[in-house]
């Protein structure tokens, strides 16, 4: 099997798997109990904090578990914009969010706030000049991206942290949730970043269970509200072995990966070096530092992206149309659609997105079978 | 930047006459000590310096263990260059030494003293060459000789050439060991570390005694205890601990003395075990972290009351601090998060809701012939436990051996 889905989702770690099987069988008290058996799994629930605290060089206080990036999203959109409604109404973001992203907002906008959706260019990134000329008195939150899910385009976070920056009243939330292992964490989780949400499932963790940061010092309301664990700010059981594993897949993760970024980076370029010769390829994606080393987008004209899918299915080979949330929805990919990409090549757009256990082997024999499958389609259309 | 060597100048203990070489090869001790993680560290405490030889040890993290042994005035990172190096090679170290501290103006001077006579440039000559050699490097840099921001000093001896342009204030007071022994009564609040801190502070090496209550108090209790101790144990010396079963007599007090005396006869015995262990043990005084009129323990009268049962002297170091001044100290010196952890303490528990600030001693005295003081007392000394505990030792997150594996 070929495996160039992993912005979908990622294999677990054998070692993270190893993990959660140990937690669920040895450390299986409730951190909130009082008991020394409990108070185990308490410590082994902080650990895990201060691991992913310190691989990422900030504050353990800072890291509150959660569900995964969905909830995340949700949580830190929904949670500042009630607790900041007294300050404004008005939120910014970008036309190529997550649905995490824009559905929270669109609830926000049914209960009288309004939100700004930024355009993009043709490499799918937002403007600083663009966002600088959104912001007004109202505006009391930015959420953008770090790496877009669908083509790879790699936001400017640095440029608007700037920005925001001479803006205190505004608070930025990064949805990081690509970006773990595809860059220098510094540039997405920088001083001027007050939350950024993360998924555990996108860097070999389990299903299940994310966490996101939230600056010392910054407030939001829960979402969840209950027994009061997280430090009162998102309640319910802790998931410890999910956690665990969690912690444990995102340590190997980022461990050499710039080393492992090189790797992906190449194999993407060996693949669109070699598809974009052929005439009816379309890149969406490029081969520069706009982009992340990992999601290459393209299309082929006249053939629709879901066939594409399945045609490389039969050879064991896994890809996507662009991303795996609106796939099954036939719905055209937002982001193509906000970089005004005609609706009949949008329409034939697949998704391949690498990761460090993928090897240029796989590379070559997708581009034999890609080869295959495009003479056939180039005869048909 | 990675030094060679770390040069320590020696504060107070230098003008101790007779003792200083007690002084001395103790806090050379105390050093080891501290430096202990440190493997490829050796030292060589001299007359009027100690020298850390770092052997590529991190010099940074070495410095961090430094700034709490007390006895040190003040320290400085070194740079170590063969003996026979050329012009070029000090001109370039003292370049990457200084380059940090270059802002927009900045002063300096070179201090050389040449005891290796046989090097090939004169003391003038190598003041000159490196002199101008940073001035050419540096616009900012203007030479100052009376109060430079930067004294860069060079030793050109006979086993290397040895540069510093640092000078970094040590902890000061005198090496833990050189003023005695005593037994501190450590609770885990944020006041007896201090009280030790400053007890230490003046040389004084400490055992320390906990009242450990399980199961009214709880494991973590003691383990935070523990890390105090081991925090504690960085200023100079590993630190006996020394716990004592306190559960048996509490329950009996509760049981048999009336309700305004429990906390004054439940402290007259702690104080009674902690004599009993400093004789015992040798040692020639008690250590308390009791401010006068914090609580009902700590008036006049009832320090009275509870001093009753020794003779030997009860040191009370924080005696007139106020409560904001000793939390400041205890943030100084790292114990204040560890104090706040909210586990209950010995203190805490059976306390009456309104214990008598004033307790009369004969009334105190009467209602104690209620319990078998003496084999209570003797029973609990004889079942203590002794721990040694050493600088940089974790006992709240001793499972994190076991855990790193998972994580």
């Amino acid at each position: 099997m070929i495996y160039f889905d992993n912005s979908a989702t990622t294999k677990i770690n054998d070692d993270a798997l190893k993990s959660y099987q140990k937690v669920s069988e040895t450390y299986w008290g409730n951190p909130s109990s009082l008991h020394k058996f409990g108070e185990e799994s308490f410590s082994l629930l902080n650990q895990s904090r201060k691991q992913i605290a310190d691989l990422f060089n900030v504050n353990s206080d800072e890291i509150f578990f959660t569900s995964g990036g969905t909830e995340g999203d949700n949580w830190i959109i929904k949670g500042v914009a009630l607790n900041k409604k007294k300050f404004g109404n008005h939120i910014i973001t970008s036309s190529i969010e997550h649905p995490a992203v824009m559905n929270s907002l669109h609830q926000l906008e049914d209960n009288g706030f309004e939100v700004t959706y930024l355009p993009v260019d043709e490499d799918g990134r937002v403007s600083v000049d663009s966002l600088k000329e959104a912001i007004n008195e109202n505006t009391i939150l930015v959420s953008i991206m770090g790496i877009n899910n669908e083509i790879g385009a790699v936001q400017p976070i640095d440029e608007i942290s700037n920005l925001l920056s001479h803006y205190p009243k505004i608070d930025f939330h990064v949805d990081a949730v690509q970006t773990v292992g595809k860059g220098d964490i510094n540039f997405f989780l920088n001083e001027n970043v007050n939350y950024a949400t993360f998924s555990g499932h996108k860097f070999h963790g389990p299903r299940g269970v994310g966490f996101v940061y939230i600056q010392r010092g910054k407030r939001l309301d829960p979402l969840i509200a209950g027994g009061g664990q997280e430090k009162n700010q998102r309640s319910g059981t802790e998931n410890v072995p999910a956690i665990v594993a969690m912690s444990k897949a995102l340590r190997i993760t980022l461990d050499n990966y710039d080393v492992k970024i090189q790797g992906q980076k190449s194999i993407k370029e060996m693949i669109l070096n070699h598809i974009q010769n052929f005439d009816k390829v379309v890149p969406f994606s490029k081969d520069n530092d706009n982009f992340a080393p990992h999601i290459l987008c393209f299309a082929i004209k006249g053939v629709r992206g879901e066939t594409i899918v399945h045609a490389f299915e039969q050879y064991d080979i896994y890809i996507s149309t662009t991303s795996a949330c609106s796939s099954k929805k036939q719905q055209i990919s937002g982001t193509l659609k906000s970089m005004n990409i005609e609706d009949d090549i949008a329409t034939s757009a697949v998704r391949i997105s690498l990761d460090e256990d993928n090897t240029k082997d796989e590379a070559k024999k997708f581009l034999e079978i890609f080869d295959i499958l495009y003479k056939k389609f180039d005869k048909l259309s | 930047m990675n030094y060679s060597e770390i040069m320590v100048r020696y504060g107070e203990l230098s003008t101790k006459g007779k003792n200083r070489k007690t002084f001395i090869s103790q806090l050379a001790n105390n050093v080891k000590s501290v430096l202990r993680e440190f493997e490829d560290v050796t030292i060589n405490a001299q007359r009027d310096r100690l020298h850390v030889n770092l052997n590529g040890a991190d010099s940074d993290a070495v410095m961090k263990n430094l700034d709490r042994v007390f006895g040190i005035e003040t320290y400085s990172p070194v740079m170590r260059l063969d003996k026979d190096s050329e012009i070029s090679d000090i001109q370039l170290m003292s370049k990457q030494m200084i380059e940090d501290e270059i802002s927009e103006s900045t002063t300096f001077k070179i201090t050389t003293k040449r005891q290796n006579k046989d090097f090939n440039l004169s003391t003038y000559e190598l003041n000159d060459q490196i002199g101008s050699y940073l001035l050419d490097n540096f616009e900012n840099l203007k030479v100052d000789l009376k109060h430079p921001d930067i004294n860069l000093r060079i030793e050109v001896r006979m086993s290397g050439i040895y540069l510093s342009s640092k000078t970094i204030q040590g902890a000061l007071g005198l090496p833990v060991g050189t003023g005695g022994r005593a037994t501190m009564m450590l609770s885990g609040g944020i006041d007896s570390p201090v009280a030790a801190y400053m007890a230490m502070k003046r040389g004084v090496k400490l055992d320390m005694v906990h009242f450990y209550s399980p199961p009214y108090t709880s494991e973590q209790a003691l383990a935070k205890a523990k890390d105090l101790a081991s925090k504690l144990a960085g200023f100079g010396s590993s630190i006996n601990f020394i716990q004592v079963p306190f559960t048996k007599i509490q329950e009996e007090v509760k049981e048999k003395v009336p309700e305004g005396y429990l906390m004054t006869i439940q402290r007259r015995f702690m104080l009674k075990i902690t004599a009993e262990l400093t004789k015992k043990r040798n040692a020639t005084g008690v250590f308390t972290g009791e401010s006068l009129g914090q609580v009902a323990s700590q008036t006049m009268e009832s320090m009275m009351a509870i001093n009753d049962v020794t003779s030997l002297p009860v040191l009370r170091p924080l005696l007139s601090l106020d409560k904001t001044e000793i939390i400041s100290i205890a943030r100084k010196i790292d114990t204040y998060d560890l104090s706040i952890m909210p586990f209950e303490d010995c203190c805490t528990i059976f306390t009456p809701p309104s214990p008598k600030t004033k307790p009369d001693l004969e009334k105190t005295r009467h209602f104690e012939k209620n319990v078998d003081v003496d084999s209570m007392v003797k029973e609990a000394v004889d079942n203590i436990k002794v721990t040694k505990i050493k600088a940089g030792e974790s006992y709240l997150n001793s499972q994190e051996d076991v855990f790193s594996e998972l994580l």
